[in-house]
C-alpha cells in the first residue's frame, strides 16, 4: 500500500470505529438505561410494570416489617409527597434504616416495588446527590406537620 | 509549623513550574541553550512538592488537628496505619498526591530520559509543567489541604469505616501512579507534537513510561476489585460503578498504545495515531480524576459535593484536553506516514486490537457519561449498569479476547506464511470446552459459554510465540507477552466460571441449624459479641465441610462509632477450586441470624489473572530497561554533546 492510501485506510478505520461505538452504545442505551424516580413519580404513572427502574427516597419511620421467612424485608419509601411499599430478599446494606436515604433498583410489580438490589447513604456526611434535595423537602414537610 | 512548611513548598513548586514554562516557550522560540537549567529545576520541583506531601503525612501521623483536613478525616483512636492512610483518603489529600505524583515523574524523566532530542525533551518537561501548575492552581485556591482551625479542637470526626482496610492504603496510590505514568506519555507526545519529531526514538523514550503506567493501572484495577468483593460484603467483583469505569477508561486507552507504540518504535509506522492515543489515554485518567473528585457522582468515592471544586476541574480538564486535541490537529496532518504494510501483518493486527479497544472505550465512555448528559440536558434522572455495560461491550471483548491468540503470531510487515497450522490446537481446545458445557451444563448463559471456549483457546494461543523456539533464549519482552496474554484467558475463565456455577443461599438460622450450599454443608455454631480498637461486632461462627475435614469462618456485622456506621465483614475461605464467601446480616426476632453464603468456583482466577497480566508487563519493562542499561554509552559524552 502506498503511504498515502495507508493514511486513509486508517483514518477511515477511526472514523468507522468511533461511528460503530457510538451506534452500538445509542442501541445498548435505549432500553438499557434505568431511570431514577421517586415515590411522587412512580404515583404518578412514570414506570411501567415490569420497567427496569431506580427508586429513591426516604425510608419510612416505623414501616420495616419482615416476612415470616426473616429474609424478605417490606418497608415504604417516601419523598414526603408520595409513597412506594418496597419488597426485598436479602440482607440490608449497612446503614440501611428507617428515616434515612436509600436507593433501591428493581421493578414494579402490581403496585409493589420489587428490589433486587438496595443502596443507602454510605456514612453519615455522604448523600446520593439525587437524594439531596429531597431530604431538604422531607424536613421542611415534618416541620410543618408537627 | 509542618503545615506552613508544607504550602510554602507547594507555592514554590508551583513557581517553578510556571518557569519551565517560560523556558519551554523561550527554547521553542530562539534556541536550546537558553533551558539548560531546564532538568535541574524539573528535579527541584519534583522534590519540592515530596516535602509537602511529607508534611501533609507527619500531620496525619500525629493527628495534628488543628490542621482542617486532619480534623475532618482522623480520629486519634484510629489505627496507626489507617492515620497515615487518612492523608490521601480524602479529597484535598488525594489531589496533592496526585501532582506529586506527577511532579516527581517529571523530576524522573528530567534525570533519566536521553532518548529524543534535547529540545523534545524540554517540550515534555514544559508541557508536563504546564499540567501540574493548573493542579497547583487547583490545590492552592480551591483545596487547601493545609489550612489551619483555631482554636484546635479536642479530637477528629474519624474517617469512612469502609475505608479503614488495608486495601484503601494501596489501591489509591497505585491507580494515582498509572494515571500519572500516563502524564508523561502525553507530555512526550505534546513535546514530540511541537517539535514535530515524531519518530522511533520517541517511542522507545515513552514506552517505559506507558508500560510502566499501565502495570499500575492493571494492579490497581485487580486490587479494587477485590477490595469491593470481600469489604462490601456483595459477593460481586465489578459493579459497572461510574467509579470503577474511570479506572477501565485509562486502562482501556493505555492498553491500545502500548500495542501502538511498539509499532511507532519498531517500524516508525502510526505515527499520529499514537500520538492521539497518548493524548485520549490521559485525558481518561483526567476524566477519571474528575468523575471521582468532583462529586459529580452518587458512590462512596464523591467525599463532598462541591460545585465549585468540580468546575474547576472541568475548566483543567477542558483546556488541557482542548489544547492537546487542538495541536494535534495543526500538526498530526503533517506527520509523515512512516513504513508501510499489508493488510496482513502484525501491524495490521495491533491496529485492529486497537480499533476494538477504541470501540469498547468508546461503549464504557458514552454508558458513564450518559446519566450526566441526560440529567443536564432534561434534568430526568437515570443510572446505567451492568445489563448495559455486559450487552455492548462483553461480546467485543470476547472477539478481542480470541484475536489475542492469533495477533503475536503475525509477522512485521508482510505475513508470507500461513499461521493456521499453528492454531489448530488451540482451536481443537476452545471447541472441545465448547463442548464440554454443552453437554455438562446445558443451560448456563450464551456469554459465559463462549468465555470458556475463548479462554482455553486463549489459554493455548498465547504461549504459541515460545513454541519451535529455544523458550529460555527468547527475549524477557516476549515472555512478558505471553505471560500478559495467558493471564487475560486465565481472567476470562474465572469470569465464566464465577458467572456460569456460583450457588447462593440466603437464609435465617438459628445456632445449630445447618445449611446445604452447592457441594458444603454449613453448620451456624454460635454468634457472639467481640470488639476491636475502634468497633464492636457480633461475630458468627461458621463450620463448612465437604467429605471430609471442616473448615471454620468468622463473619461479623461491625458497628463503629467514629463516625457511626456499620459494616458487613465477609468471612471468605479460599480452596483450590473456589471461594466460600459468608456473610452474617442482622437478628431475627425469632432467635435465628440472616445468613448470607456463596460458593464461587474458580472465582480467584480472576484477580490471579490480573495479577499474571501486570507480571507480564513488568518482564517487559525489565527485558527492555535492562538491554537499555547494556547498550548505553558513556554519560559524560552524552552530556557533552546533548546541547551541540
Amino acid at each position: 500500500m502506498k503511504p498515502k492510501n495507508q493514511r486513509l485506510a486508517l483514518l477511515s478505520a477511526a472514523l468507522i470505529a468511533v461511528l460503530v461505538a457510538v451506534l452500538l452504545a445509542m442501541w445498548g442505551l435505549k432500553d438499557r438505561a434505568s431511570y431514577f424516580y421517586t415515590p411522587a413519580d412512580i404515583t404518578a404513572g412514570k414506570a411501567g410494570d415490569g420497567q427496569p427502574v431506580r427508586l429513591g427516597g426516604m425510608v419510612k419511620r416505623q414501616s420495616i416489617r419482615r416476612d415470616a421467612d426473616g429474609v424478605t424485608i417490606r418497608f415504604v419509601v417516601t419523598d414526603g409527597k408520595a409513597e412506594t411499599p418496597v419488597m426485598y430478599r436479602g440482607i440490608v446494606p449497612d446503614l440501611f434504616r428507617e428515616g434515612s436515604g436509600a436507593v433501591a433498583e428493581g421493578r414494579l410489580q402490581g403496585g409493589t416495588f420489587v428490589a433486587d438490589t438496595i443502596l443507602a447513604k454510605h456514612d453519615e456526611r455522604y448523600m446520593p446527590p439525587q437524594l439531596g434535595n429531597l431530604s431538604a423537602e422531607h424536613k421542611a414537610g415534618k416541620t410543618l406537620q408537627k | 509549623m509542618t503545615a506552613e512548611a508544607g504550602l510554602a513548598a507547594l507555592w514554590l513548586a508551583a513557581g517553578l513550574a510556571a518557569y519551565q514554562f517560560l523556558l519551554m516557550i523561550l527554547a521553542l522560540r530562539s534556541k536550546i541553550a537558553v533551558a539548560r537549567p531546564m532538568r535541574a529545576v524539573a528535579v527541584v520541583q519534583g522534590g519540592l512538592t515530596l516535602i509537602a506531601f511529607a508534611m501533609l503525612l507527619l500531620a496525619f501521623a500525629r493527628s495534628d488537628m488543628s490542621v482542617a483536613l486532619v480534623f475532618e478525616n482522623s480520629h486519634s483512636a484510629k489505627p496507626f496505619i489507617y492515620k497515615v492512610a487518612g492523608a490521601w483518603g480524602n479529597h484535598e489529600g488525594s489531589m496533592l498526591l496526585w501532582v506529586t505524583i506527577l511532579a516527581v515523574a517529571g523530576s524522573f524523566v528530567a534525570m533519566l530520559s536521553r532518548r529524543t532530542s534535547e529540545l523534545t525533551l524540554v517540550a515534555g518537561l514544559g508541557s508536563q509543567a504546564v499540567l501540574a501548575l493548573g493542579f497547583y492552581a487547583f490545590l492552592l485556591i480551591a483545596s487547601n489541604p493545609f489550612a489551619r482551625l483555631y482554636p484546635p479542637p479536642p479530637d477528629g470526626q474519624g474517617l469512612n469505616p469502609l475505608l479503614q482496610d488495608p486495601g484503601l492504603a494501596f489501591h489509591p496510590p497505585t491507580l494515582y501512579l498509572g494515571y500519572v505514568g500516563l502524564s508523561v506519555a502525553f507530555s512526550f507526545a505534546v513535546g514530540a507534537l511541537l517539535t514535530g519529531e515524531v519518530d522511533s526514538r520517541l517511542a522507545r523514550a515513552m514506552r517505559p513510561w506507558v508500560l510502566g503506567a499501565w502495570i499500575m493501572l492493571t494492579l490497581g484495577i485487580t486490587a479494587g476489585s477485590y477490595w469491593a468483593y470481600y469489604e462490601l460484603g456483595w459477593g460481586g467483583y465489578w459493579f459497572w460503578d461510574p467509579v470503577e469505569n474511570a479506572s477501565l477508561m485509562p486502562w482501556l486507552a493505555a492498553t491500545a498504545l502500548l500495542h501502538s507504540i511498539n509499532v511507532l518504535a519498531a517500524r516508525g509506522a502510526l505515527k499520529a495515531w499514537t500520538m492521539m492515543l497518548a493524548v485520549i489515554a490521559f485525558s481518561m485518567s483526567m476524566i477519571g480524576t474528575f468523575l471521582v473528585r468532583s462529586g459529580i457522582l452518587t458512590s462512596v468515592h464523591a467525599f463532598a459535593i462541591d460545585p465549585e471544586r468540580g468546575t474547576f476541574l472541568l475548566a483543567l480538564l477542558g483546556i488541557y484536553v482542548g489544547a492537546a486535541f487542538a495541536l494535534f490537529a495543526v500538526r498530526g496532518a503533517t506527520l509523515k506516514e512512516g513504513a508501510p504494510f499489508e493488510l496482513v501483518s502484525r501491524e495490521s493486527g495491533l491496529v485492529i486490537n486497537n480499533l476494538l479497544l477504541s470501540v469498547i472505550l468508546g461503549i464504557v465512555f458514552l454508558g458513564t457519561l450518559y446519566p450526566l448528559f441526560v440529567e443536564a440536558m432534561s434534568g430526568e434522572k437515570l443510572s446505567v449498569g451492568a445489563p448495559y455495560f455486559n450487552a455492548v461491550a462483553g461480546p467485543l471483548a470476547l472477539v478481542l479476547a480470541s484475536l489475542v491468540g492469533i495477533g503475536p503470531l503475525l509477522s512485521w510487515r508482510r505475513e508470507r506464511r500461513t499461521i493456521w497450522g499453528q492454531l489448530k490446537v488451540p482451536a481443537l481446545l476452545g471447541g472441545a470446552a465448547l463442548a464440554i458445557t454443552i453437554f455438562l451444563a446445558p443451560d448456563i448463559g450464551i456469554l459465559p459459554r463462549l468465555g470458556f471456549g475463548v479462554a482455553a483457546f486463549l489459554a493455548a494461543a498465547s504461549v504459541l510465540p515460545l513454541i519451535g523456539r529455544n523458550p529460555f533464549r527468547a527475549p524477557l519482552e516476549t515472555w512478558g507477552m505471553v505471560i500478559a496474554h495467558f493471564g487475560i484467558a486465565v481472567a476470562l475463565g474465572g469470569m465464566a466460571a464465577n458467572t456460569a456455577f456460583t450457588s447462593e443461599r440466603l437464609a435465617v438460622a438459628r445456632p445449630g441449624e445447618i445449611l446445604s450450599l452447592g457441594p458444603w454443608l454449613v453448620q451456624l455454631q454460635d454468634v457472639t459479641p467481640t470488639a476491636g480498637k475502634n468497633w464492636t461486632a457480633v461475630e458468627a461462627e461458621l463450620q463448612a465441610s465437604r467429605g471430609a475435614g471442616a473448615v471454620t469462618l468468622k463473619p461479623q456485622t461491625r458497628y463503629f462509632s467514629n463516625p457511626p456506621a456499620e459494616t458487613n465483614e465477609a468471612a471468605i475461605q479460599t480452596f483450590w477450586n473456589g471461594q466460600l464467601y459468608t456473610v452474617v446480616g442482622k437478628a431475627d426476632p425469632s432467635g435465628g441470624w440472616q445468613l448470607r453464603l456463596w460458593w464461587k468456583p474458580f472465582v480467584t482466577l480472576i484477580w490471579g489473572g490480573g495479577a499474571l497480566i501486570a507480571l507480564g508487563g513488568a518482564l517487559a519493562l525489565f527485558g527492555r530497561l535492562w538491554r537499555v542499561r547494556r547498550r548505553r554509552g558513556s554519560s559524560a559524552q552524552w552530556r557533552k554533546e546533548r546541547y551541540a
